[in-house]
């Protein structure tokens, strides 16, 4: 539920409690004054009839109601004693309405000439029923009015108020770490707000600042154990070179170089990777991959060979992507060499190139694979000495520099596609 | 034939000049910006080794003041940044070739006898070795002279062995140059002895005086017989 809403919802249940609790109140204020000032009129006519039947006592005898709102009729002395006073609502029948509409009624006690007469006198009042209704619907719309209002100030004037949080909320949505984009914060005179822009903006930097020096980190360790590495593999070849050694001493020496080479090659992989996450590979073009992956096929063609793997390729139309031509021929090169490295003898390759779309689908001995796992650095699925773990992640990475989109699905063989969009 | 290292890592420098003494090269180094300047501008090199990130300047800058002298010697640049654009920026100022670090020992002298072959017989002189001769304009090998059928691959091997003749081979030099980068994490370099092997058969039906012997584990190195 959005903000806005939010408030609106708590406005809309207060309000009806104190709108419902105010119009109860004010139905029976008003009921009571009614009656007060009803009552107040009917004395008075009591105290008009009381003069009016002393000087003509001939009122004395009006029974029935007729065109008057009053009747008189004469009472038993013991039983007027007794009486007081009673104002009363009863009904009564209107000939305009043709019904019985609830009246006033003062019924009284007075003496004349000795004798003691029973006086009614009505007054028609208000039908509560319709005074009920009549007020329900004016709190009604009173209630749907204040509603609305509510809804429009808060959708103008809160809506620019709360303007600084959501431009916030927008640009962290798309705030991306690898990125780097600025975000940018809106002045604002409202303080909460210029504090969250100001613990964001510091959460960020700092977010950044480690991000990148982490990245600079790796970048700079690949880049200074690149040296001793080289330094160290030619001292070995030069110390090979010489001749003066057994071969249970060439034996050690050799599985040394194959441990370093191995290093070097696991160095190279983590350099490129930080090159690539480092946008350090610009230039772009259109890149034709039919005929990329023609040419990387050929150079795999004596590995497959030797693996027992019969690689093929699929055009179903050209492949043109605008790229940097470098990272298309990596990643190519590591999704084909991966599909022939974990294969086995007998088994097959197959590259497929719609536009816009390369698929590279391999048979293999093990079932569906863990998506996350097999993009993830360093997650070989079993010890292999000579792969550097770092295959599919740099070609997760290249596909995630350029918003490609690289997708592995298990279809009784194993299927990465790259889409190109 | 002399050759200049420009190397500010010494143990990379004594790599180098080891090596390359090894070949019987005449062989002098520069370990900063300023002693390598002046070295370009006293004397005349065939081959120069330049290391482009050297303490107190760029290497660049080395190749441009070459350029400018219009001096004949071949440049190799080399490289622990391995980026593109100084790959480029070095071909553009006149370098003949770009040599990453790390590199194998092999893989320098076949670009340091390519460069030699270029720049001083013009790419035309075939190279003599045993009964075998190769033309490597024309990439082809005569034993005796009568020519000998290689296949591509077949064919770099043996340039390779023999730009290297009677030094290691290691089976990672041998695999990166022939079939490219992208054969570093092949899970095993075995299907080059299947090369190797069909590359022995041909040399020995042709009766060349070569031999191509395995060393236990780590590679291969040509002989003359």
């Amino acid at each position: 539920m959005k903000l806005l809403n939010h408030t609106l919802s708590y406005f809309a249940a207060i309000l009806f409690v104190v709108i419902t609790g105010w119009a109860a109140l004010f139905y029976y204020n008003l009921l009571d004054e009614i009656y007060d000032s009803l009552d107040d009129g009917l004395e008075n006519y009591k105290l008009l009839i009381m003069r009016h039947a002393a000087a003509d006592s001939t009122i004395l005898h009006k029974s029935s109601f007729g065109e008057d709102n009053y009747a008189i009729k004469p009472v038993a002395a013991p039983q007027a004693l007794v009486f007081t006073d009673v104002y009363r609502d009863t009904a009564m029948f209107m000939e305009n309405e043709q019904d019985f509409e609830p009246v006033r009624m003062l019924q009284t006690v007075f003496r004349q000439n000795g004798r003691y007469y029973e006086l009614r006198v009505v007054n028609s009042m208000v039908e509560t029923d319709d005074l009920v209704e009549d007020l329900l619907y004016s709190i009604l719309w009173l209630y749907l009015g204040l509603l609305a209002s509510i809804l429009i100030i808060n959708n103008l004037l809160l809506k620019k108020i709360w303007r600084p949080f959501y431009l916030l909320l927008h640009q962290l949505k798309g705030f991306r770490l690898e990125d780097q984009g600025a975000v940018r914060f809106e002045e604002t005179k409202v303080e909460e707000f210029r504090e969250l822009n100001d613990a964001v903006a510091k959460l960020l930097r700092n977010n950044i600042d480690t991000y990148i020096s982490q990245k600079q980190f790796i970048e700079n360790a690949s880049h200074e154990l690149q040296t001793p590495l080289a330094i160290s593999l030619n001292k070995l070849e030069l110390l090979i070179e010489q001749n003066k050694l057994t071969d249970e001493q060439l034996q050690l020496l050799a599985s040394v170089v194959n441990n370093l080479e191995r290093m070097s090659r696991l160095n190279k992989s983590l350099l490129l990777l930080s090159k690539i996450e480092n946008r350090q590979f610009e230039d772009q073009e259109e890149v034709d991959l039919n005929s990329l992956a023609k040419t990387l096929l050929e150079d795999f063609a004596d590995q497959a060979a030797y693996k027992g793997v019969a690689v093929s390729l699929k055009e179903d139309g050209r492949c043109r992507v605008r790229m940097n031509p470098d990272l298309a021929g990596i990643l190519l090169t590591n999704l084909i060499k991966n599909a022939i490295v974990h294969n086995y003898q007998g088994g097959f390759v197959q590259i497929t190139l719609q536009p816009l779309q390369l698929t590279v689908e391999n048979s293999s001995k093990s079932g569906a694979l863990d998506e996350r796992r097999m993009f993830a650095r360093f997650q070989r699925e079993h010890q292999n000495a000579n792969s550097t773990g770092l295959g599919l992640p740099i070609a997760k990475a290249i596909t995630a520099r350029y918003g490609f989109r690289l997708k592995y699905s298990y279809q009784g063989n194993h299927v990465l596609a790259v889409h190109f969009q | 034939m002399k050759i200049l290292v420009i190397e500010d890592e010494p143990d990379m420098l004594d790599n180098i000049v080891r090596s390359l003494e090894a070949e019987k090269y005449v062989v002098e180094t520069a370990a900063t910006f300023d002693a390598a300047l002046e070295k370009i501008h006293l004397y005349q090199y065939d081959c120069i080794l330049l290391d482009i990130s050297l303490p107190d300047g760029n290497g660049l800058a080395i190749l441009q003041e070459l350029k400018e002298m219009d001096a004949a010697q071949g440049v190799i640049i080399v490289s622990a940044r391995n980026s593109v654009d100084d790959k480029v920026a070095g071909l553009n100022l006149g370098a003949d070739d770009y040599l990453p670090k790390p590199f194998h020992i092999a893989e320098l002298h076949a670009r340091v006898k390519s460069v030699l072959r270029r720049r001083k017989f013009e790419g035309s002189r075939l190279i003599e070795l045993g009964n075998l001769k190769v033309d490597p304009e024309e990439r082809t090998v005569y034993v005796n002279d009568t020519l000998l059928t290689l296949n591509r691959k077949e064919y770099d091997i043996l340039l390779y062995f023999i730009s290297n003749k009677n030094r290691l081979v290691s089976k990672t030099a041998l695999g990166e140059h022939v079939w490219g980068d992208q054969i570093d994490e092949a899970d095993s370099f075995d299907f080059i002895y299947s090369q190797i092997k069909n590359l022995r058969k041909k040399l020995k039906a042709q009766e060349a005086h070569l031999e191509i012997q395995a060393i236990y584990g780590i590679g291969y190195k040509l002989l003359l017989t």
